[in-house]
């Protein structure tokens, strides 16, 4: 097997406010191959961006790293230096933004913001540096880019502005892009294009991106492999197929149930009962054992661990051998 | 742009009237004119004259529209108190003024503008509290305090720098003196601009760092992060930037009051510039230099408003769109 381009192991992330320690992350690992595109779905405040955060660092006080291994190729980035990390930051991970409304700065024009970046990153004369940007802004799909180059910001519509954000995010051909919720701002009819535009430019350039949604349609369409997170742990990970078509985890079989689907007429769609819980009253043992309808009395106590099945992990019970039993 | 510029110069000139308007109405109301200009012994008949030579008898558009087109010739009439051409009595102090303006401003912007970058930069270190504490007084304390204060100190306790005039000064050209050339006029500078631009610079101070706190956490700003771009790109070249639209404006502002307001200072350090000289004028109810003052005054703000919103558009892409619509 090649080595993962990103590797995370046990990844702890806090948030110490006054009424105490809020645990956003709490013991996330996954790694991703060159080239895969991995998805990491989750309900708002399940960890999804913090993580995606955490991996190019940019956990802001009063948040931190509390624990566990960010490695990228190998190398441990979690604990270099701020200037270390900022080298690392767009040169070798690059990331998108949900908003490209607000994702450039208005007072600069497209083809400043992107002189900078690749000038920060590689060793290229302004006039180099120029031609790289107009070369980028044709290859993520903007018109006449020679000129539209000294266009500003608010001169591009919110779809125009992220292909300006993904080609900022892909100036210096970092081995990962991180994309927190790259559509969620856009029309429906423009997020299959960027998500296409995505796809298709990582394919090209093999490099490895980490997309983060709430949207699972987006996630069948493009991710090759999935993480379902639930209260900053990850509930089950493995092949995007497996896991939306057979999920395993009682949360995950939730969560597909309630994609509408066109075959079959609902009436009503398919609801988990209740919320996630909040940060700071994450209760003991399973997170989502209040809510789950298979929850036995290991689930209260017991923290499930990972579990190995197939080419998939899961965190819970259900699937541990010794309880196999009481499951069945 | 060119269409802008000459709609906001109809404008002024709409303003200017206004002010004209208020500042002649003065004479009117202010007891009569003539009693001002011929001593007390001086007949009915004589008193006639005067006001028949002086067209007072005249209707009232007619005297209005002879004094605006006087003024409009920089003629704003003879200062009752000095028997003088009020453009000549204004035109010597000006530079004294507009000199101590300038000083302050600068005073202001180049100390206000770090001092609020640093305080929002390092929002928890101890020099940062002392500047935010320090700038509580300067928004606070009245300006004429703040000038005995620092005479008391500087002038009387240390004896480092003048505590009132301008120092020599040098001519230059036929009516502008200057304090900027010897160092005794550099010297008796510095008090009073830091008299007078302290209160500005507190308020720059703390409009800056409240607009960097602000832009510090808009999507962009993490977004440059994101991109790795340098600490000093992005407090600078990216945050700074995207403070400057609202402090231009209150500068602009600012200044105009400055210039308006010195009054106070000029009085404390016996500056012998304008506000002085219109201090004088209301004490012996001198109304043309009152009328042209208060028309000099309308004039600064409205160049200084017009240079304001041409500076938005060089320093905001999204505002010369505007602009050039206007």
């Amino acid at each position: 097997m090649t080595e993962p381009v990103l590797s995370v192991r046990d990844l702890k992330v806090q948030f110490v406010t006054r009424r105490g320690v809020l645990k956003a992350i709490d013991g996330v690992s996954f790694d991703i191959a060159p080239g895969e595109v991995l998805g990491v779905v989750g309900e708002s405040g399940a960890g999804k961006s913090v993580t995606g955060s955490a991996v190019i660092g940019l956990i802001e006080p009063p948040g931190r790293i509390a624990g566990g291994e960010i490695r990228l190729k190998g190398e441990r980035i979690d604990n270099l230096s701020p200037e270390a990390m900022r080298r690392v930051r767009g040169k070798r991970i690059g990331m998108i933004f949900q908003d490209p409304l607000t994702s450039l700065n208005p007072l600069y024009t497209v083809g400043e913001q992107l002189v900078e970046t690749i000038r920060t990153h590689l060793p290229l004369s302004a006039g180099q540096a120029r031609r790289r940007a107009i070369d980028l802004l044709a290859e993520v799909g903007i018109p006449a880019p020679d000129r539209r180059i000294d266009g500003y910001p608010h001169e591009f519509s919110g779809g125009m502005r992220q292909r300006v954000v993904i080609a900022l995010a892909l100036s210096a051909e970092p081995e990962l892009v991180i994309a927190d919720e790259p559509t969620t701002a856009l029309d429906v009819s423009v997020q299959a294009q960027i998500i296409t535009l995505i796809k298709r430019l990582c394919a090209e350039r093999g490099t490895a991106v980490m997309l983060v949604t709430h949207d699972m349609g987006v996630i069948a369409e493009t991710a090759d492999r999935v993480a379902v997170m639930y209260s900053g742990r990850i509930a089950e990970i493995g092949p995007v197929r497996d896991v939306v078509k057979h999920p395993l985890h009682p949360y995950a079989v939730g969560l597909m149930g309630a994609i509408p689907s066109l075959e079959t007429h609902a009436d009503r769609l398919v609801q988990i009962r209740g919320a996630m819980p909040r940060l700071s009253a994450i209760p003991p043992g399973c997170p989502f054992h209040p809510r789950c309808e298979r929850a036995f009395a290991r689930c209260a106590v017991d923290r499930p661990e990972p579990l190995d099945r197939d080419r998939r992990k899961v965190a819970c019970h259900l699937y541990d051998e010794a309880h196999a039993e009481i499951a069945s | 742009m060119l269409a802008f510029i000459i709609r906001r110069l109809v404008q002024s000139i709409g303003v200017l009237l206004a002010v004209a308007f208020i500042a002649f109405a003065m004479f009117r109301f202010v007891g009569d004119p003539v009693n001002q200009i011929v001593s007390i012994e001086a007949s009915a008949e004589e008193r006639a004259q005067i006001r028949e030579s002086l067209g007072l008898n005249d209707p009232f558009v007619v005297q209005f529209a002879r004094y605006v087109g006087r003024a409009a010739k920089l003629d704003f009439g003879i200062s009752y108190q000095f028997r003088q051409p009020v453009t000549k009595l204004l035109g010597e102090r000006m530079p004294a003024t507009l000199e101590l303006a300038f000083v302050s401003a600068v005073f202001a912007l180049v100390v206000g503008i770090p001092m609020g970058v640093y305080t929002a930069l390092r929002r928890d270190s101890w020099l940062a509290k002392l500047f935010q504490a320090v700038s509580l007084v300067g928004v606070s304390l009245p300006t004429f305090l703040i000038g005995i204060l620092l005479i008391y100190v500087f002038a009387v306790t240390l004896g480092w720098l003048p505590s009132f005039g301008r120092g020599e000064v040098v001519r230059l050209g036929d009516w502008w003196t200057t304090g900027f050339l010897t160092t005794s006029g550099l010297r008796a500078l510095i008090l009073p601009s830091i008299t007078l631009g302290l209160f500005q610079m507190t308020l720059i101070m703390r409009l800056v760092r409240a607009e960097m706190l602000e832009v510090l956490r808009t999507d962009y700003i993490k977004f440059a992060r994101a991109r790795g771009l340098t600490r000093r790109a992005i407090n600078f070249g990216h945050a700074l930037k995207n403070t400057l639209v609202p402090v231009i404006t209150i500068t602009g502002l600012q200044l105009g009051s400055i210039i308006a307001f010195a009054i106070i200072t000029e009085t404390v350090f016996q500056w012998p510039g304008m506000g002085v000289l219109f201090l004088q004028a209301v004490q012996n109810v001198d109304i043309p230099i009152m009328a042209a003052y208060l028309l000099l005054i309308a004039f600064l703000f409205v160049v200084i408003n017009l240079a304001v919103d041409l500076l938005y558009a060089v320093v905001d892409p999204r505002l010369k769109v505007t602009v050039r619509a206007a």
